[in-house]
């Protein structure tokens, strides 16, 4: 189910026309989580004026530049505005009861398979659209002669793409010793496939004259296309926001304090409201301190898939705050700041720690109550209200004693804590987890392994106001 | 630069040495039309700030920039009193009553006008770029608002200042933070990235026209190879173009491992990623040339 839409109640369908299609196609918009305002809707219609309809890009590009104002954003429109006018096409159609079954297959008899193989391949390296298009009919013509046709649009896809013989990267020379072809790109035949997608569902529309019901996008067509854990980029993007936010955190506090110094150039402009007599003093803006941040990451076996994300997250805070000491703990706490501060290759770190950094002791399972007891052991003395210690783990004890007092002792002494667990919220506090017993302790709690949670993380982070 | 229509305003970008893209093209088209300002975003390197400088070349309009960072403010946006002039006039008219100096320096006379207000308050439109506004903090966007939507500046002492010409507005982004919902909904939007590899070629060659085509074809296949390296900063337009250049220079008749070697730190600049371009790259060449008939 779409999101109740947070701009009221859906629309009536109202007049037909391409206004009403358009605010339609905001609303579904607006299902999927775009913001569309009433001004980018005016600005829309403004853009149409512009540009020709006719040319469905100009058309699409004008929508877009105006509706969209992001790339997630425009990811959604662009898989909206396929689905959304081809679903009011087709509507259309069926409402007005019009077919054009005769002409579509016409041709498909006289072209063998290897020709059209051919010439499929031509279109998809050359990057044609309309000819991708027509030649996706005659395909599905072709193949539905065959008899091989399945009814399923997803399974005859693949289907009839194989029977082409089509596929990415480099293709085998052909057995006559024929040129070498020319390699398909990717993103090429995707778009192929989306025509071939199209013309099944085309087809499966008119002979049933109904259209399938619309669902709302699928996590998965939503999510981008990288994987979470690899996104070495990302994490450095959103640690990076971090810091700002760390940064400016206690800016609100400046000028307030002792130790202020005049700033004689805005004293000297501000004296001019008094005729030039310095009447009031202007200060200079206090420099926000420097955080001191501790972090703490579990690389136990049962946080494993986790654990490249959290180096990862050291990594990136590692390039971006000069004050941070960094430790990595399973049974035993080991301190890696230096590790980070002399290598500046990912991987590289990572096999230095698994190798040098003596954690395991003999069982290789994470004991988080002698952890504590060594942290507060080693560096208590160090911690004060200006730093901010950040754990990394899930917080799954392996039946061993939590020693939560001691951790509450830790808690105290820092400025603030945060615990980022790699587990979903549902699984804390089941099985050995001691989340709850931990969380009581920390100033924010939060589940983490995508980097969407760390942005997240990063926004709560500065949100809230810093304790002193 | 009459901006009749998106083609048109295709060409006129040519011709002034930059290639725009559909989209891009039709948003410059749009901006002129609808008078709003056009957000660019992108990764870093893909021709942003160029856009801007090709359409203030392309329009004859002059470029007026101002590139943000963090803790730039409004004194060094917008404008500043002039306090030294105000106090010099205030000492020199010793005589004057007070009301007379007092309306006297604050006139238009002792404002120092900096690059927004620059923009607003110039007689001839012109092209007003705002480089990095990702870089800014969320206090300096919203000053930003009035200008971005109503195309004015209030200054308390003066009252408003409104644009007696409309300039064309580009602001750029890096997208390292989200940029608030207020100036996105001001802006149109343009999302640009690299370059398919045609468009490249064709880009690569107007800047470096001697360039053989096979092997600036084979310039940007091995550009386009490094891109797709999961790198801390992958090469930009400007560096294909500064390669090919360089590739001239070294009389260079094809990309061997090489010739490869020598210049591959024109457009990879970090050590750890040096490593991994001459371990990935590298070696595809060599298998490459080993290959390849002798002669």
């Amino acid at each position: 189910m779409p999101q109740p839409s947070p701009y009221g109640p859906r629309a009536e369908a109202g007049p037909p026309g391409l206004a009403a299609k358009l605010l339609g196609f905001c609303e579904e918009l607006r299902g999927e989580g775009v913001a569309v305002g009433t001004s980018e809707i005016l600005d829309a219609f403004a853009a149409l004026e512009q540009v020709p309809w006719t040319s469905r890009d100009d058309f699409r590009e004008a929508l877009a530049t105006t509706i969209a104002k992001s790339q997630e954003d425009r990811r959604l429109f662009e898989l909206l505005f396929d689905r959304w006018f081809f679903r009011s096409a087709e509507s259309e159609a069926v409402e007005r009861g019009i077919e054009e079954t005769e002409r579509r297959h016409e041709g498909g008899e006289r072209l063998d398979l290897d020709e059209l193989r051919e010439q499929v391949r031509q279109a998809i390296v050359e990057g044609d659209d309309g000819e991708m298009r027509d030649l996706a009919r005659l395909a599905i013509a072709a193949f539905g002669r065959q008899g091989e046709g399945s009814g399923v649009v997803g399974v005859d896809v693949q289907r009839i793409r194989r029977t082409l013989g089509l596929s990415a990267g480099t293709q085998a020379p052909a057995e006559d010793g024929a040129a070498e072809q020319v390699p398909i790109d990717r993103e090429q035949l995707n778009a192929f496939e989306r025509h071939l997608r199209r013309e099944l569902e085309r087809d499966l529309i008119e002979r049933t004259s109904t259209l399938p019901p619309s669902r709302p996008l699928a996590e998965l067509d939503r999510a981008l296309p990288t994987s979470p854990t690899q996104d070495l980029a990302a994490v450095h993007r959103a640690v990076s926001q971090m810091k700002r936010r760390l940064a400016t955190l206690g800016h609100e506090q400046r000028g307030r304090r002792k130790g202020r110094t005049v700033d004689v150039r805005r004293t000297m402009r501000a004296s001019l409201q008094t005729g030039g007599v310095p009447m009031y003093l202007r200060y200079r803006p206090k420099r926000p301190r420097r955080p001191e941040i501790y972090v703490l990451c579990d690389v136990s076996t049962s946080v494993t898939s986790a654990s490249v994300f959290f180096l990862s997250v050291l990594h990136a805070l590692h390039d971006s705050f000069r004050k941070l000491r960094s430790f990595v703990f399973i049974e035993r706490i080991s301190e890696v700041t230096e590790v980070f501060e002399h290598e500046r290759d990912f991987r590289v770190i990572a096999q230095r720690i698994s190798s040098e950094g003596g954690v395991a002791d003999v069982s290789g399972y994470t004991d988080y109550g002698r952890v504590w007891l060594e942290f507060l052991g080693k560096i208590s003395d160090e911690l004060d209200p200006r730093s901010t210690v950040i754990v990394l783990g899930d917080a799954r004890t392996n039946g061993r004693e939590p020693h939560a007092d001691v951790f509450a002792q830790v808690s105290e002494r820092a400025g603030r804590l945060f615990w980022l667990n790699p587990e979903p919220r549902l699984y804390w506090n089941y099985g050995d987890s001691v989340m709850a017993a931990y969380e009581r302790y920390c100033d924010g709690a939060f589940e983490c392994w995508t980097t969407r949670h760390l942005e997240n993380f990063v926004n709560v982070v500065a949100g809230g106001t810093p304790r002193d | 630069m009459a901006a009749g229509s998106v083609t048109e305003v295709k060409e006129a970008l040519a011709k002034v040495g930059y290639l725009a893209d559909e989209p891009a093209a039709l948003v410059s088209f749009l901006a002129q039309r609808l008078e709003k300002p056009v957000l660019v975003e992108g990764p870093a390197g893909v021709g942003k700030t160029e856009l801007a400088k090709a359409l203030s070349r392309a329009t004859g309009r002059e470029l007026i920039r101002l590139q943000c960072y963090e803790g730039l403010d409004e004194a060094k946006a917008l404008y500043e009193w002039n306090y030294r002039k105000q106090l010099l006039r205030i000492q020199a008219g010793g005589e004057d009553g007070w009301e007379d100096v007092h309306g006297d320096i604050f006139d238009k006379e002792f404002l120092l006008e900096r690059p927004l207000l620059q923009a607003i308050a110039s007689p001839e439109p012109v092209v007003l770029l705002i480089d990095e506004i990702d870089k800014t903090d969320q206090e300096f966007e919203a000053m930003l608002l009035e200008l971005l939507s109503d195309f004015q500046i209030t200054i308390p002492e003066l009252g408003q200042v409104a644009a007696t010409t409309m300039p064309i507005v580009v602001l750029t982004s890096n997208n390292s933070r989200e940029l608030t919902e207020a100036l996105k909904r001001r802006c149109l939007y343009l999302w640009l990235d690299y370059p398919d590899l045609e468009r490249e070629m064709e880009i690569v060659r107007l800047h470096a026209p001697e360039l053989p085509e096979a092997l600036a074809r084979r310039m940007v296949e091995v550009v386009r190879m490094i891109r797709a390296l999961d790198l801390k900063k992958p090469p930009s337009i400007a560096e294909s173009i500064d390669w090919a250049r360089t590739l001239l220079l070294m009389g260079a008749e094809d990309i061997d491992s090489e010739t490869f070697e020598q210049s591959m730190s024109i457009i990879v600049k970090h050590r750890t990623d040096i490593e991994l371009v001459a371990e990935r790259v590298g070696v595809k060449l060599a298998a490459a040339e080993s290959v390849r008939p002798q002669g």
